[in-house]
C-alpha cells in the first residue's frame, strides 16, 4: 500500500543526458544509408505490437511513407544449431519445438526425419499416421493463431480470441498424444512417443466439422469485411521472382502462385497417399497470402480427415527404435518438412560420435522476412506492417 | 441572458453537476467497454472487483491516481503536463449547452450548436501538444495524424449538422429538439437521413475511436499520442476519449434521435438512454472493425462525405425554398 501515497506531484525524467539518444549500432549504421535528408528515423520493436515478438525494424519515413526499413534480428538468438552439436541428438530433440513454437511437431518431424534418414531407421506405419494426424493439427493451429494475429495487426482485436478458442480444442487434441501444449515433444528416432487413444479419436471426429464451421464463421465476420480487404488488396505484391531471390516458401511463395508445397515436391512420411490440393493465390498480395493460408486449413482437416479414417493397427514406434544412449552412424543426410511457415530444412553431418558433427537448421521465417525491406520500400507504414503480418513471422525460427 | 445572483448559482450548480456526470461516466463507460469486449469475445471480461467486476474501474482509477508521471527526457514538461488537461478542460463547457430535457439545461443559449463545434476542436490541440511535447516519434506521427484526421471530419460533420440548422431554423439546440418533437418520425434521422449517415462515419472520427483511432492507432504506433503518458496524464487523455464519445452520442440524441421527445412520456430519461444506447453502438463498432488506413480515412472524407455533404445541403436548401 505505502507506494499509494507516493507523492503525485514528484516527477522524474527517465534520461536527460544527450548520449542516450544517439542511437546504437544499428541505428547509427543505418543512418548512414539515408536517402533522404528530411526523413525521419522510427524505430519498431524489439518491443513493438505489431512485430510478434522480439524483432526490430528500422524505417526510414517520409511522412507515412516507407522509404527504406531494415529488420535487425538476433534479439531471441539461442544457438540452436550449435547445440545440436554439443548434445546428443536425443538431447536436442526437445529443443527443435523450441524453434517455432507455432508448429513445432513439424519441426520435430524436419530433425526425426535427418537422422533416420541419416541411420537409415524405419518408421512404423501407424506412427508415420500419427505424425501426419498431429502435424496437420498443428499447422492449423498455427495457421488460426496467425489470422487473428494478422487481423489484430491491422486493428481489429476481437479474431485473436476467436482463434484462441480453436487453438485450445488442438492443444487440448495434441496434449493426449504429445503430452504438452506449447512446445511439443512427441517424436521418437523410429517412431512416437506415445499412442492416440478412443478420446483422442472421438474429439478428433468433433473437431473437424466444427473448424469447417469455425472457417465459414471466419469469411463471414473478417475475409468479407470490406475496410479488411480494402486493406489487403493490392498490399505488398511479391512476385515468384522476389520469392526466388531470397528463398521464400510456404504459403508466401503459394501466395505469389508457385504451387511448391515440401509435400508435394519432395514426398516425404505417406503424404503421397493422401488426396490434397495445394493452393495457390490468385493475387500475390496481402489478401492472397491470406487466403491461401486460409484454405491450406481445408486442406489440412482433409489430410486429418483421411488419416483417422485409415490409421492402421500396429506399434507406434519400431521396435529397434535407438535408446537414449544412441550414436548415429557417421554420415550425412537432409531432411525437408513443409512447416506453417514454409520449407524447414535440416542437414545433419554426423561422424558417428555421441552428437552431431554438423547441424544446419532451414528456417522459413529468415527467408521469408529478408524479402521485407524490399517489399516495404514506398509502402505506407500501416501496409508496411501488413505486409510483415502477412509472412507470418515466429522470431525464435527466425534468430534460431 | 441577464447576469444575476440566480443565474450564477444555477450555473455553478449546472457545472458541479457536468463534472459529476463526466467522472461518472467514465467509470461506468470503462467497465462497460470492458464488458461488452468480454462479450463480443467470449469472454467474460472484469469480474474480480466487485459483482461482475462493477469496482474494477475504481480499483483502475487509484492505481492510475498513485501511479507516478514519468516525464520522457527533453521532453517540453510545461506542454507535456498541460495537455492532459487541455484535453479534458473543455468539455465542461460543451456539456453546458445540451438540452438533457425541457427543463434541464445548464445554459440555455442560441448558438449552442456553433459552441459545441467550436469546442470540439479544442481536443484536437490537446493532442497535437501532447505528442509533440513527448519527443517521441510515435506521438509525434499520431499527433499529426490527428490533425489532418480532425481536419478532414470537422468539414463534413459542420456541412451535415448545417443541414439540420437550415431545416430548424436555428442553432439553438433547443430549439432543434422541439422541432422534433410529436412522433418518432418527426426526428431528424428520419427527416434527414444522409445528414445522419455522415455524423455517424464523422463521430467516429471525431472522438479517435476504432475503425478510426489513428492517432492512436496501436499495431503502428503503439499508443500514438499518448505513448508516453503515464498516471493521471494517460487517465486524463482518457477520460478525454469518453468523454468525447459522451458528447456525440448527447449529440446524436438531441440533433437526430428527437432529445428528450419519446414515443410515449417525454422527459431526459429518454435523452440519457438514446445516449447509452449510441454509445453501446460505438463500442460495438470498435470491436467489430479492423482500422482504416490513413490515405484510405482521408479519401473516404475528402472524396465522398464532403461530397455527399455538400448535396445534403443543398438538396435541403432547395427543399426548403419550395415548400
Amino acid at each position: 500500500m505505502s507506494n499509494l501515497f507516493v507523492n503525485p506531484f514528484h516527477f522524474s525524467t527517465i534520461s536527460e543526458n544527450p548520449a542516450d539518444m544517439l542511437g546504437d549500432f544499428y541505428s547509427l549504421n543505418f543512418e548512414k544509408g539515408r536517402v533522404d535528408p528530411d526523413s525521419m528515423i522510427l524505430n519498431l520493436g524489439p518491443q513493438h505490437p505489431s512485430t510478434h515478438g522480439v524483432l526490430r525494424i528500422l524505417a526510414e519515413l517520409h511522412g507515412e511513407y516507407v522509404l527504406r526499413a531494415e529488420p535487425v534480428l538476433g534479439y531471441l538468438h539461442r544457438m540452436h544449431d550449435f547445440m545440436g552439436q554439443v548434445k546428443t541428438p536425443y538431447q536436442f530433440l526437445p529443443n527443435t519445438g523450441r524453434v517455432d513454437y507455432l508448429h513445432p511437431v513439424a519441426w520435430n518431424w524436419a530433425y526425426c526425419g535427418a537422422l533416420e534418414r541419416l541411420a537409415g531407421l524405419e518408421v512404423p506405419e501407424r506412427a508415420e499416421y500419427l505424425r501426419i494426424i498431429c502435424c496437420e493439427l498443428n499447422r492449423i493451429a498455427s495457421h488460426v493463431m496467425w489470422w487473428g494475429a494478422f487481423v489484430m495487426d491491422l486493428g481489429g482485436f476481437t479474431p485473436i480470441l476467436y482463434a484462441f478458442e480453436e487453438r485450445e480444442k488442438i492443444n487440448d487434441l495434441l496434449q493426449i498424444v504429445t503430452g504438452s501444449r506449447l512446445t511439443m515433444n512427441s517424436m521418437r528416432f523410429g517412431g512416437m512417443g506415445a499412442d492416440l487413444d478412443d478420446r483422442f479419436l472421438q474429439k478428433a471426429a468433433d473437431f473437424i466439422p466444427y473448424m469447417r464451421e469455425r472457417l465459414k464463421m471466419y469469411d463471414r465476420l473478417v475475409t468479407g469485411n470490406v475496410i479488411f480487404r480494402r486493406r489487403l488488396e493490392g498490399v505488398g505484391p511479391l512476385d515468384e521472382e522476389i520469392c526466388r531471390r531470397y528463398g521464400a516458401t510456404g504459403p508466401v511463395l503459394r501466395g505469389a502462385g508457385v504451387a511448391y508445397d515440401v509435400r508435394r515436391a519432395e514426398p516425404y512420411g505417406l503424404y503421397d497417399r493422401f488426396d490434397f490440393e495445394i493452393p495457390v493465390a490468385e493475387s500475390p498480395d496481402c489478401l492472397g497470402r491470406y487466403l491461401v493460408r486460409l484454405r491450406e486449413i481445408e486442406e489440412s482437416l482433409k489430410i486429418v480427415e483421411q488419416a483417422l479414417a485409415r490409421i492402421p493397427a500396429g506399434p507406434y514406434k519400431h521396435p529397434k527404435a535407438p535408446k537414449v544412449s544412441w550414436k548415429p552412424p557417421a554420415g550425412e543426410a537432409y531432411f525437408a518438412v513443409e512447416g506453417g511457415r514454409g520449407k524447414i530444412g535440416i542437414h545433419v553431418v554426423s561422424d558417428g560420435g555421441k552428437s552431431n558433427y554438423r547441424l544446419k537448421l532451414r528456417a522459413p521465417g529468415f527467408s521469408n522476412l529478408s524479402l521485407f525491406a524490399e517489399a516495404a520500400r514506398g509502402t505506407l507504414l500501416a501496409d508496411a506492417l501488413a505486409i510483415l503480418g502477412s509472412l507470418d513471422l515466429v522470431i525464435p525460427e527466425v534468430d534460431r | 441572458m441577464d447576469i444575476s445572483l440566480l443565474n450564477v448559482i444555477k450555473l455553478l450548480l449546472a457545472l458541479l453537476a457536468i463534472i459529476v456526470l463526466l467522472v461518472l461516466n467514465s467509470v461506468v463507460m470503462v467497465w462497460l467497454e470492458r464488458k461488452a469486449a468480454g462479450f463480443v469475445q467470449r469472454r467474460p471480461g472484469p469480474y474480480v472487483v466487485g459483482p461482475h467486476g462493477l469496482l474494477q474501474t475504481v480499483a483502475d482509477s487509484v492505481k492510475l491516481l498513485a501511479k507516478q508521471i514519468v516525464l520522457p527526457g527533453s521532453s517540453d514538461r510545461l506542454l507535456f503536463l498541460s495537455a492532459p488537461v487541455l484535453a479534458m478542460f473543455p468539455m465542461f463547457l460543451i456539456f453546458l449547452v445540451i438540452p438533457y430535457g425541457p427543463w434541464l439545461t445548464g445554459l440555455e443559449v442560441n448558438l449552442g450548436l456553433l459552441l459545441i463545434l467550436a469546442f470540439t476542436g479544442l481536443e484536437t490541440l490537446a493532442v497535437i501538444a501532447g505528442g509533440w511535447a513527448s519527443n517521441n516519434k510515435y506521438s509525434l506521427i499520431g499527433a499529426a495524424r490527428c490533425v489532418s484526421q480532425s481536419v478532414a471530419y470537422e468539414i463534413p460533420l459542420i456541412l451535415a449538422l448545417l443541414a439540420l440548422a437550415f431545416m430548424c431554423g436555428s442553432l439553438d439546440l433547443t430549439v432543434i429538439t422541439e422541432a422534433q418533437s410529436g412522433w418518432v418520425w418527426r426526428w431528424n434521422i428520419f427527416r434527414q437521413p444522409l445528414a445522419f449517415f455522415i455524423f455517424v462515419i464523422t463521430c467516429f472520427g471525431e472522438t479517435n475511436r476504432a475503425p478510426f483511432d489513428l492517432p492512436e492507432g496501436e499495431s503502428e504506433l503503439t499508443g500514438g499520442y499518448h505513448t508516453e503518458y503515464s498516471g493521471m496524464g494517460f487517465a486524463l487523455f482518457f477520460m478525454a476519449e469518453y468523454t468525447s464519445m459522451m458528447l456525440v452520442s448527447f449529440l446524436a440524441a438531441v440533433l437526430f434521435f428527437g432529445g428528450s421527445n419519446g414515443p410515449f412520456i417525454n422527459g431526459f430519461w429518454w435523452t440519457f438512454l438514446k445516449m447509452g444506447l449510441f454509445m453501446t453502438f460505438m463500442i460495438w463498432v470498435r470491436w467489430t472493425f479492423p482500422r482504416v488506413r490513413f490515405d484510405q480515412l482521408l479519401n473516404i472524407n475528402w472524396k465522398w462525405l464532403l461530397p455527399l455533404g455538400l448535396l445534403n445541403l443543398w438538396v435541403t436548401a432547395v427543399v426548403l425554398k419550395l415548400f
